[in-house]
């Protein structure tokens, strides 16, 4: 409401100068009403009677919600999408295309069950497509209460991680193979110093260097493979890989497999019987410890998610504004304070690639230290 | 979105804020210092701020 006010406060004023002025705090505003209106995702209602500047609000919303969850068709630009292939085990392997859904609006029927497209999830309904809606939570968030087949669908995001594996071999393949003298070609001149930088810079300082190539193969990958995931998240197509909770959940559980797995005696001492530490603390201190073991995975995982989809959320916040203002006057600051945030977001591209790979080389270096009595 | 979820929101930051001002601004007095060691205080900066930032970002899931 703030806003319709200080929109029409505005109006009424000519000046150029004040009304730029006036426009950083009406941004700010903005800001946090997009904010908070993200904050009730999943829910999906849309009352009569609502003006149209509530109605554009809902629709950005909508529009940055559609963008941050995964879905079954590689949308390209508005109402041009690629169909990408649904596989479902419910009674059997169900393969056919997300087109047979019609961009959510019709109902499928395979080996004797219906499936509809609910809020970017796949549910079995019946022939008349009914969604049932659980009793809402403490919060007020309301879930669809239908049943789920077992969904391994090649979905926009599972899409994405094929076609920058593939990517990833091939250059790195091709990089390797073209060493034929002692210096680097194409593209090894640009994926050199970064091999390095992982190697001396990451890996060295933190694992040590009895131990260090052994984990070099996984520190790469993981570093390579999450920069340009968050890279392709930069790019005009809307793919959000690495803002997927799912994914960073996966890269974050192989860190704490290869930390526990390749863990050392002197590690598992330092959790549940610490050296140099008076016997009653020892007690104290193992439980902390061996919660320890599962919060730093964690925190690997909730990092890379929130700071990807907090870019993301910003960015699309940002461009929704010149709809909320439908004022050219607001294209400019909105057009300069996107381009100032992307640029950042190239930076936070590269930052949480190397945060991801530094405190999983620091957990490796703790897994696999030996010392004496200290 | 209650008040007392937007307030313990805002408190959150806060926190993470001064907490990763701290780090940047020591950080700062340090490299200036010992402009040699810049590196290495860069690369335990940038761990410590992550792990603020991690706590941070855990709260606010949880608020």
């Amino acid at each position: 409401m703030e806003v319709v006010i200080l929109q029409r406060f505005l109006n009424t004023n000519y000046c150029l100068f004040v009304m730029q002025n006036k426009l950083v705090g009406k941004l700010l505003l903005a800001l946090m009403f997009v904010f908070t209106m993200g904050a009730t995702a999943n829910t999906h209602s849309e009352p009569a009677g609502l003006d149209e500047d509530a109605r554009t609000k809902a629709e950005i919303k909508e529009g940055i919600d559609h963008h941050l969850i995964d879905s079954y068709e590689f949308t390209i630009t508005h109402g041009v999408s690629m169909p990408l292939p649904v596989i479902l085990i419910d009674n059997g392997v169900h393969i056919f295309s997300s087109s047979e859904f019609h961009h959510g609006e019709s109902i499928v029927e395979k080996g004797g069950n219906y499936y509809t497209i609910s809020h970017g999830k796949i549910y079995k309904t019946d022939a008349a497509g009914t969604i049932t809606y659980a009793e809402p939570n403490s919060k007020g968030d309301v879930y669809v209460s239908n049943e789920k087949p077992l969904d391994l669908s090649i979905t926009k995001n599972v899409f994405m991680i094929i076609l920058m594996a593939l990517f990833m071999f091939f250059i790195f393949k091709g990089v390797s193979s073209s060493y034929n003298n002692q210096l680097p070609t194409g593209a090894g001149r640009f994926l050199e110093p970064l091999v390095v930088f992982v190697r001396d810079e990451i890996a060295r300082p933190n694992i040590g260097e009895k131990y260090y190539k052994n984990y070099m193969s996984y520190l790469l990958t993981v570093f390579f493979f999450i920069w340009f995931l968050n890279l392709t998240g930069m790019m005009p197509f809307g793919i959000n890989v690495t803002g997927n909770i799912t994914i960073t959940f996966s890269l974050a559980l192989i860190t704490f497999l290869i930390t526990n797995v390749t863990a050392k005696k002197d590690y598992w001492g330092h959790i549940f019987w610490m050296p140099g530490v008076p016997k009653p603390m020892r007690i104290v201190l193992a439980p902390i410890e061996l919660l320890g073991v599962f919060i730093k995975p964690f925190a690997l995982m909730i990092r890379l998610y929130a700071n990807m989809s907090a870019g993301h959320i910003v960015l699309m916040s940002l461009v929704g504004l010149i709809f909320v203002f439908k004022s050219w006057l607001a294209t400019g600051p909105v057009l300069g304070l996107t381009l100032a945030l992307s640029v950042l977001e190239l930076l936070v591209a590269a930052l949480q690639a190397y945060i991801f790979t530094m405190l999983t080389a620091l957990y490796f270096g703790m897994a696999v230290e030996e010392h004496g009595d200290h | 979105m209650t008040i007392p979820t937007i307030v313990g929101a805002g408190l959150i930051v806060i926190g993470a804020g001064l907490g990763i001002g701290r780090i940047g601004g020591s950080a700062m007095e340090a490299i200036a210092r010992q402009p040699e060691a810049a590196g290495k205080i860069q690369t335990a900066m940038l761990i410590a701020a992550a792990l603020i930032e991690g706590i941070g970002f855990a709260a606010l899931f949880a608020a």
